[in-house]
């Protein structure tokens, strides 16, 4: 038994950092930041919570790609070890920029708060059993409720934190109740061994009822239609860097939960999407949870004239091609859905950012409020530029990547003539009525002029840099997505 | 070392260059631009000069550079691309000196210029076709914003509308480049031409990504941003739009649809040949009842480019090398008709309405610009004597050949296009009253500049010489047309 709990501590030191530089920080705050400064406080908070991060980024690199870990509690593929750097990195993205957003009252709690949500993100990518992915899952969820609702001063950042927290709270019990379910038909905690035990049990109606309850959370955390109404509101409400998190890391954790929930554990009750009614399974759902977010993140996103609601329909739409890429996965594995995510994450994360130093600037996140922002900061202007056209999908930037390798997925997955087929070809048609709300974007940003009284929106210098290394990232991604596919494969 | 992948490299470079070092004066950036645009040119030039005459791609570079995904960054050339990119670097080179007069944020629009020109020169040079997918939709977004924040006339409009047609248009195209991709595995146009597809598969293929080229080669009806987007763009945006933008959507027909797909192409060939006819006459009618000069001129454009598509639904080697040549003879005549229109009239009258610019008897204030508009105009009309003649009788031989009524409907397009260019020049310059002494009444205008002057002579000479000399590029065009992958086509073509 000893010889597993060295194990246990290899596999998880990349969390263990996290929570030990959540500890620190918030020690050392404690003891010695009653003297300093504010800003002194937070950059020194923030300082230590990278460190933390790096250090477990540096960890699970170290620990590699072992396989199943811990009795299979833990399964540390190239998947997991992707996922945990990938979420590293955004989380970094996000600590970056709320350096130059709104400052928010205890900050450094603020801080402490991301780094555990972190370590349930760290924890998700890697989990291999049902009772670890729902304990990651709600050690992440707790801990975004908290930051959304961390603005104090905004009643709206209230009722975002309320609204996610209900709609989480809701999807959560579904979800458990699913598991209890899954639990009760398998006699196991353990995917693999819940897979084996559907081999020879098929599709029975018990089991139709926990996939669908699991699905429900499913679609909740990629916030993919019907289950998205909370994301325009949170992503609205919640602060900035914030919502930052939410669109990015999380989804990111969650896509490789699902994915590795779905094709490790309900392999077997995958299902034909295009003969439904003779292989039914889950694929079927999430193609149809896929459409509807396709149709409805697109459309709706038109009618947007406030940022941060324009990003959530995107993010919509975008989860109607992550969740294809989670379907694909079964065959061409888990890099598509994954080089998908992490674009996508860092594009809509760095978006964020650029409005947290815009809301800061002053004058509202409308998208008519971005009106002249290349005049009044062109290093945000170019930065927001970047990422705007990588969630367009626009060559050579690394959006339009994540984009071709899960449209490529999809349809060698069932055919051309097949639902995830038809799917694939309808996100490339959306994908043309998307460039009109992004368009319409960036033409505030580089066309129009600014408003009467707006001035130059000053950069703080962490937040420029980390800002500009998130664009530099996705054009080298985009120009070489090599450097990331090859260690996937 | 061949200088060709060159183009590329230095066009972006360049934008770079030009946006950082241009930030401090308008005047460093031109230069630098005219630098830039001389650089791209010129090695285009001297690879042209190396270049030997042989059927099929010449390869150029070749190297895995998504290996996990199979995409090879692979450049070549034959006869048609080479002749393309001389065209480029020769727009290029016009557009910046038509550009000499953009005074704000001058460096950004160099930047973006030259974006969309490195975007068109890798186009004229992949072999892969996910390479020339990336390198087309390079050149889409820079015309949006040179076009949203230079133009004119409802430039937002005309720039959005532009954005979505060529968007919508590629999107059709990357459809069709996975679904191939998804049988074959590999999108190197080697070997996809290698992969057998079956009618069905071939019919839906062609379709998807013909037609969504076509839509960037203004293909009725398809059309409709072309005259839009030309008119609201800045001179130098127009000069490329028409120039060589429009060359990219023919350009992905010809590369890609036409060669991989012969059995889909038998199968829409008579609906390719009536749409560009259609386009032809219908666009030819348009432009004869504008009273917006500039919007003439963006019909026009439509109609030669309906010129193109003929000769590529032809499918012989007469028409085909015609198209090629056509698509070089419009990209020289349209930019000089765009740069007589909007950089030496309307910047200097602030109208393009031909009922003021009648009364204002430019013949005898700007004789040369005259004596320019009337030249190009008798080279769009095709007379002999400059590139449109060899590049338009070669189409109607070879149309003539598949069908003599496409090569009827099309002849009854140049009769049009002779009458509306001869409108054109009879209402813009030559209708007012010539007894009115023009020293006593109305403003004076100002001379041309330099950088018109020489940019216009860039353009005539190209038309002459081409027009006198037609075997310069044919020499090119000919034995490309004679490659392996186009003899299927050819059969195919045959009715």
């Amino acid at each position: 038994m000893t010889a597993h709990y060295v194990e246990l501590a290899r596999a998880l030191s990349p969390e263990a950092s996290l929570v030990l530089g959540a500890l620190l920080l918030v020690g050392t705050d404690a003891a010695l930041g009653k003297r300093w400064p504010a800003k002194v406080r937070l950059d020194v908070a923030t300082g230590i919570a990278a460190a933390a991060i790096v250090i477990a980024g540096v960890f699970s690199w170290r620990v590699g790609a072992v396989g199943r870990a811990f009795g299979g509690v833990f399964n540390l593929d190239t998947l997991a070890v992707a996922g945990r750097l990938g979420v590293f990195g955004l989380a970094l993205l996000v600590l970056g920029v709320t350096a130059g957003a709104r400052p928010l009252r205890n900050a450094v709690d603020y801080v402490a708060i991301v780094l555990f949500a972190v370590c349930g993100f760290s924890l998700m990518t890697a989990a291999n059993h049902l009772l670890l992915a729902f304990l990651a899952l709600e050690l992440a969820s707790l801990s975004l409720y908290i930051l959304v609702g961390f603005d104090k001063n905004r009643p709206e950042s209230a009722e975002a934190a309320l609204k996610y927290f209900l709609y989480g709270g809701m999807a959560a019990a579904f979800l458990l109740f699913g598991f209890s379910l899954l639990y009760g038909l398998t006699g196991s905690l353990e995917l693999s061994r819940v897979s084996a035990a559907l081999v020879f049990m098929g599709l029975n109606p018990l089991l139709g009822v926990a996939l669908a309850m699991i699905l429900v959370a499913f679609g909740f955390k990629t916030a993919a239609a019907p289950f998205h109404l909370w994301a325009p509101d949170a992503y609205q409400g919640a602060p900035l860097p914030a919502a930052a998190l939410v669109a990015s890391a999380s989804k990111l954790a969650g896509l490789i939960l699902f994915t590795r929930l779905f094709w490790s554990g309900l392999r077997f009750v995958a299902g034909n999407a295009s003969i439904p009614d003779v292989v039914p399974g889950w694929i079927s759902i999430v193609a149809a949870l896929s459409f509807a977010s396709l149709l409805i993140g697109n459309l709706a996103a038109l009618a947007q004239t406030d940022v941060r609601r324009l990003l959530a329909y995107s993010a919509v739409a975008h989860a109607g091609g992550l969740l294809l890429g989670v379907i694909t996965a079964g065959q061409a594995g888990g890099g598509p859905v994954f080089y998908y995510a992490v674009t996508y994450g860092i594009a809509t994360a760095g978006a964020f950012g650029v409005l947290g130093l815009v809301d800061v600037g002053g004058g509202g996140l409308r998208i008519v409020d971005l009106a002249g922002l290349n005049r009044r900061s062109p290093l945000l202007a170019g930065c927001l530029g970047v990422f705007v056209l990588s969630l367009a999908g626009i060559p050579p930037l690394a959006g339009f990547f994540g984009k071709f390798a899960v449209y490529a997925a999809a349809l060698s997955f069932q055919g051309v003539v097949s639902v995830t087929g038809g799917l694939a070809f309808l996100a490339i048609g959306f994908s043309a009525v998307a460039l009109y709300y992004y368009l319409v974007v960036l033409k505030q940003v580089f066309v129009t002029s600014p408003a009467e009284g707006s001035g130059r929106i000053r950069v703080p210098v962490i937040a420029g840099l980390t800002l500009s290394v998130a664009a530099g990232l996705l054009l080298v991604l985009g120009i070489l997505p090599s450097l990331v596919l090859r260690w996937l494969e | 070392m061949n200088l060709l992948p060159w183009t590329i490299y230095l066009s972006f470079a360049g934008a770079l260059v030009v946006w950082v070092a241009g930030a401090r004066s308008a005047q460093a950036a031109r230069v630098l631009a005219l630098v830039v645009a001389l650089s791209g040119w010129g090695a285009a030039l001297l690879a042209a000069g190396q270049f030997t005459p042989g059927a099929g791609m010449q390869p150029l570079v070749n190297c895995p550079w998504v290996p996990e995904w199979g995409l090879r960054y692979q450049l070549g050339a034959d006869g048609i691309s080479l002749t393309l990119i001389v065209l480029t670097g020769l727009a290029a080179t016009a557009g910046v000196l038509f550009s000499w007069n953009i005074e704000e944020r001058t460096n950004e629009f160099f930047a973006l210029y030259f974006a969309l020109i490195g975007g068109v020169y890798g186009v004229f040079l992949s072999m892969d076709a996910m390479l020339l997918f990336v390198f087309y939709e390079i050149a889409i977004v820079p015309k949006y914003f040179l076009i949203a924040r230079w133009g004119s006339t409802r430039r937002e409009y005309g720039a959005m509308k532009l954005a979505l047609y060529s968007f919508a248009g590629s999107a059709l195209v990357l459809a069709g480049l996975l679904w191939a991709y998804a049988q074959v595995g590999s999108f190197s146009l080697a070997d996809l031409a290698r992969a057998t597809f079956d009618g069905g598969q071939q019919r839906g293929l062609f379709a998807l990504m013909f037609f969504g080229f076509a839509v960037l080669a203004g293909l009725f009806p398809f059309h409709t941003w072309a005259p839009t987007g030309h008119v609201a763009a800045p001179t130098g945006a127009s000069m490329l739009l028409a120039g060589v933008v429009m060359k990219l959507g023919a350009y992905g027909c010809l590369r890609v649809a036409l060669p991989l797909f012969p059995l889909g192409f038998a199968y829409w060939q008579p609906v390719i040949a009536w749409l560009a006819i259609a386009g032809i006459i219908y666009a030819g009618l348009a432009a004869l009842v504008q009273t917006d000069f500039k919007f003439v001129i963006g019909y026009s454009s439509v109609s030669h480019m309906g010129f193109v598509m003929l000769g590529l639904a032809a499918a012989n080697a007469r028409a085909v090398s015609g198209a090629v040549l056509q698509m070089f003879s419009h990209g020289i005549v349209a930019g000089l008709l765009f740069a007589v229109v909007g950089r030496m009239v309307y910047d200097r009258t602030h109208t393009r309405d031909l009922r003021d610019l009648g009364a204002m008897l430019l013949q005898r204030r700007m004789p040369l610009v005259a004596f320019i508009f009337v030249i190009a105009g008798l080279a769009s009309m095709g007379m002999p004597g400059f590139s449109g003649f060899p590049a338009e009788l070669a189409i109607l031989i070879g149309a003539w050949r598949t069908s003599p009524i496409w090569a009827f409907g099309a002849a009854l397009g140049i009769v049009i296009a002779a009458a509306f260019t001869l409108m054109a020049i009879q209402r813009a310059f030559f209708a007012g009253n010539s007894g009115i002494d023009v020293a006593a009444d109305g403003p004076e205008v100002d001379r041309l500049t330099w950088p018109e002057m020489a940019g216009a002579g860039l353009l005539v000479v190209a038309t002459v010489v081409v027009g006198l000399k037609p075997d310069l590029l044919q020499a090119w065009i000919e034995p490309s047309l004679q490659s392996p992958e186009l003899q299927a086509l050819w059969k195919a073509g045959a009715r």
